[in-house]
């Protein structure tokens, strides 16, 4: 009698354990990449602002240079291996900016370069990018020939 | 000073909920990696090109540039310049433009990065 009240309790538990670890997991990995996303942004700012003042570059060049100094270091870090620590961690915290961007890349080529300079490298650097830029892209043109002929 | 603090808390904000939102959607659904970012991208085209995401940029800085959604607004607003300039051709011309230093950084970088680094290097 007590071995089956036991039993359901446990499988009572069981269920409750079912119904609570993936929200506990799910709260975890948002609050990681709330935080970390945050940071890297952060970051961003810094160097664009740097940017602007030290530099005396307008806001559209100040863009530029972030864009290539945060490409730099998410590049740099996926290559000394730092940066799949921080997307261990991180999750979409590290592959939503463009430093995760970078890391696809370098990410991709290193995995493949035994096939090669060309076939294995000088590819796969495109394996996501690629199709982030064939996307990316290709609606951009879509949006520019609506506007021109919708007329905006 | 309280303006500057401001300002680096809604980049932060912002940011970081972009993020938090593609990790809901890896958590949730079946997007990977690759298609968080071909979503983010694509999305980000369509916001800006529709208007609603330079106000975004605007109240928020690096916070909405940085993630993957402002690579798409800039595209989006580099074809809508170039139209506007040059009619059709802007429509061909216009993405690539406002965003050659980011692509071209990533193709170079990326490739020297994978070449000069061996995978054994992972501290």
């Amino acid at each position: 009698m007590r071995g089956s009240q036991n039993k359901q309790k446990d499988e009572r538990y069981l269920k409750l354990v079912d119904k609570l670890t993936p929200n506990s997991d799910l709260a975890k990995g948002l609050i990681r990449a709330f935080w970390v996303g945050g940071v890297i942004c952060v970051i961003g700012q810094l160097v664009n602002d740097a940017a602007k003042v030290w530099l005396a570059l307008s806001k559209d060049d100040a863009g530029m240079v972030t864009a290539v100094v945060m490409v730099f270091f998410g590049s740099l870090l996926t290559g000394i291996g730092v940066y799949d620590r921080i997307g261990k961690y991180a999750g979409a915290g590290s592959i939503v900016p463009i430093t995760g961007f970078a890391n696809s890349i370098v990410a991709s080529a290193m995995e493949f370069r035994r096939e090669g300079l060309v076939l294995g490298v000088g590819a796969k650097l495109f394996l996501i990018a690629g199709p982030v830029l064939v996307y990316g892209i290709g609606t951009s043109i879509l949006v520019g020939i609506i506007a021109f002929f919708v007329g905006v | 000073m309280l303006e500057t603090i401001w300002m680096y808390l809604k980049v932060f904000v912002v940011g970081g909920i972009l993020c938090m939102i593609g990790q809901f959607l890896m958590l949730k659904t079946k997007m990977n990696a690759a298609r968080i970012l071909v979503g983010y991208v694509t999305l980000g085209v369509i916001l800006g090109a529709v208007g609603l995401y330079p106000p975004l940029v605007t109240f928020a800085g690096a916070g909405a540039t940085i993630p993957l959604l402002g690579f798409g607004n800039s595209l989006a607003k580099g074809v809508l310049e170039a139209v506007a300039e040059k009619g059709l051709l802007g429509a061909f011309t216009g993405g690539l433009t406002a965003t050659a230093a980011g692509v071209a950084a990533a193709v170079f970088f990326g490739y020297l990065f994978a070449i000069v680094c061996t995978p054994k290097m992972k501290v």
